[in-house]
């Protein structure tokens, strides 16, 4: 199999994170849109790195992959705070702010 | 196995002081939290963050001359020392200096801007018995010296991977630090939650740019990229869509933390949120650091897509040109009908992000350092303006209760910031100092002679001329009159408008979720922050029936100055008399910044 489809999945798995962040209303789904959308970097990254034979697209991904979790843990706080506060995590709630 | 021997890296450990210092005392003051008693936390924390700005800025000069003289590269070229970036790391740190001694003040009422505990519900028994209990959440030192120390190495790598996590390194606390107001707790989370999801968005967009540049240069290094394009040594030979996908993704996810038009729609909501000290460093260091990187991408950048194909690097320039344009628009028009003076503050930020863009769009020779003395201009002026917020209040009075009756009831305490541009009229007779100093700001962000914001103006401008922008610089010129229009706005209702006819001061629901501070007495709140009583009730606002706080029809709420404890009053003095001097005699610094454009690949 020819392995530039590996970017084309990436490339469509970007793209499907990023309309889940721009439609989705839920900021738990949101959040994972943009997960999907760090993953689907890694395996262009991967995928390069195979096409390059070299290591460095491997080694980025795993720098990505730290940086997703640690992500994860500020985000989840958040809408967890927020959550708390407003027993919603609807991003539509969240509108105090306007003008 | 001799030839596996390990060898250990040469480090330029001198080049990477300023980054060590401020990044290791974060780390150590994480340490703080956890081995300090309680009592002495505060201070320890505010004495460590500030002496490691400080101790950063010294190694900033110390290393000056020598990086002046030759650019060093440090940790295979992960940290990239030229004259720009190190001058970006000293505005940076001597930015966040400035908006630490705003963060610590904790004003005559005794309480910083910060909640007790951030992850309590508000409005909940905790959240009371936190308060009460005199809980701090001094965690925010530490992140404000993540924050400040990703910056620094945002704008001086040249590296994109090493540029990505910096991004996040300064993103994540100040996600945090948004989410910690003491008051309009709601406000402050919600900016909290769409900063952290944008900014999220927008981050991964950066990456996938940077997965797609990696594609096709097979290197993340902007040098080595230039390098290879130009000797033909690609790995994928003809995939130039890769290239411009992949620059114009990382210039989006860049343009983000700019806060140009079309990815400013955070903007606003988060200045008007997050705690005000907070804004201000954010406002001023976040600037900092994205222009700077935004500049070093793109002139590294350029060179490989010009050898690519000049007609691509033309189309860049457009982009470039066309997000200037539409920044300067929506910045200084929508900007001109705010009401809230953070919300002001925030759009005219949007618009000097479209005067940077100006001088940046130009690629001009000069960029680097008018770039730079726009950056410090504009960040003190900015931290300056949003320490004068802080200390401008709502205080709520019984008409008929005597003033001084002791800390039990609800008179004369102390609420939140009066943000309404209606609350401030008449300020100018409460605080007259306080009033110049936010004037002397307002109107170097005008950019009117003689004051800091002249002189980085007419860089930015004389940089889109050198590139043969004449009209950009033109529009920007237009732009920059529809933003002293509603400086000026704000500056006539503050001097002009007698406080007594102002109308009813409309106090956001979100405010009075929060509990009334008590423990605040009322002799101490009352005085002007120059030292004049301020006791004259200003505005007459009946306030509706609130959810927590127990406020009556007969209540009002009037504006006070509250005094500041001292750090506040040293940074704005300080901001006030730098933007004088960098109007008055720019060539002080001019001289230095002109140093910024040597070694530009």
């Amino acid at each position: 199999m020819d392995i530039t489809n590996y970017v084309v999945l990436a490339a469509v798995l970007f793209a499907i994170g990023a309309t889940t962040v721009l439609l989705r209303r839920n900021a738990i789904v949101v959040f994972m849109g943009v997960e999907l959308m760090l993953n689907a970097t890694n395996l262009a990254f991967v995928t390069f790195a195979r096409m390059h034979g070299d290591l460095t697209g491997q080694v980025l991904a795993f720098f990505v992959m730290v940086v997703a979790a640690a992500e994860v843990v500020v985000g989840l706080a958040i809408i967890v705070t927020i959550f708390r506060t407003r027993r919603s995590a609807s991003v539509d709630d969240v509108n105090l702010l306007k003008g | 196995m001799n030839g596996n021997e390990f060898v250990a890296p040469e480090i330029d450990w001198l080049a990477l002081a300023p980054l060590i210092v401020v990044l290791g005392a974060g780390v150590v003051g994480v340490l703080l939290e956890a081995f300090v008693p309680a009592r002495a936390r505060r201070v320890t924390q505010i004495v460590l963050t500030l002496a490691a700005l400080a101790g950063g800025l010294a190694f900033v000069v110390y290393l000056w001359p020598q990086i002046v003289a030759q650019p060093v590269q440090v940790v295979g070229g992960s940290v990239t020392l030229t004259p720009f970036a190190l001058g970006a790391q000293g505005i940076i740190a001597l930015l966040a200096f400035l908006g630490v001694l705003v963060v610590a003040d904790r004003t005559a009422t005794g309480q910083d801007a910060f909640a007790p505990t951030a992850s309590a519900v508000p409005g909940t028994s905790y959240e009371d018995l936190a308060r009460k209990s005199g809980l701090e959440q001094t965690e925010i030192y530490p992140l404000l010296l993540f924050a400040a120390g990703g910056m620094m190495l945002f704008a001086s790598t040249d590296d994109l991977i090493v540029m990505f996590i910096a991004l996040e390194v300064l993103s994540l606390p100040l996600y945090v630090l948004c989410a910690t107001a003491r008051r309009r707790r709601l406000l402050s989370q919600e900016a909290a939650a769409k900063y952290f999801l944008l900014g999220a968005f927008a981050s991964a967009l950066f990456i996938f740019g940077v997965a797609l540049i990696y594609g096709f240069a097979g290197t993340v290094r902007l040098l080595e990229i230039a390098q290879r394009v130009q000797q033909g040594a690609l790995p994928l030979e003809g995939m130039s869509a890769l290239l411009v996908a992949g620059v114009l993704l990382v210039t989006v996810g860049l343009l983000f933390k700019i806060g140009a038009v079309p990815f400013h729609a955070w903007t606003p909501d988060v200045y008007t949120g997050a705690p005000t000290p907070i804004t201000g460093f954010m406002a001023a260091c976040t600037k900092a650091a994205a222009v700077a990187a935004l500049v070093e991408v793109l002139y590294r950048i350029s060179i490989g897509v010009q050898a690519v194909d000049p007609e691509i690097m033309r189309q860049l320039q457009v982009v470039i040109v066309v997000v200037a344009v539409l920044t300067m628009a929506v910045g200084t028009v929508i900007g001109s009908v705010q009401t809230d003076v953070k919300r002001l503050l925030a759009y005219s930020s949007i618009a000097h992000a479209g005067f940077l863009l100006v001088g940046i769009a130009g690629f001009g020779p000069q960029v680097q350092s008018s770039t730079l003395f726009y950056l410090l201009a504009y960040g003190i002026a900015t931290i300056g303006a949003f320490a004068v917020v802080t200390l401008v209040r709502e205080r709520r009075v019984t008409p008929g209760a005597p003033e001084d009756n002791g800390p039990v009831a609800d008179d004369g305490v102390v609420l939140g910031e009066a943000t309404e541009i209606a609350q401030w009229a008449g300020l100018g007779r409460k605080a007259p100092w306080l009033t110049a100093a936010f004037a002397l700001f307002l109107l170097s962000m005008a950019g009117i002679p003689l004051t800091a914001g002249f002189i980085a103006k007419f860089g930015a401008f004389a940089g889109a001329t050198s590139g043969g922008l004449w009209w950009l610089a033109v529009l920007g010129v237009l732009a920059s009159v529809v933003a002293v229009a509603f400086y000026l706005r704000l500056l006539v209702v503050m001097v002009f408008q007698p406080g007594t006819v102002e109308p009813a001061s409309q106090v956001e629901p979100a405010s009075r979720v929060e509990p009334v501070e008590t423990g605040v007495s009322t002799s101490s709140t009352s005085e002007g922050a120059t030292g004049e009583g301020a006791e004259g009730s200003t505005s007459e606002g009946s306030v509706a029936t609130a959810t927590k706080v127990q406020v009556t029809a007969a209540q009002r709420v009037v504006v006070t100055v509250v005094r500041s404890r001292g750090p506040a009053a040293v940074a704005i003095a300080v901001c006030a008399i730098a933007t004088v001097i960098l109007g008055v005699f720019p060539s002080l610094v001019l001289n230095l910044v002109a140093e910024a454009s040597k070694f530009v690949p």
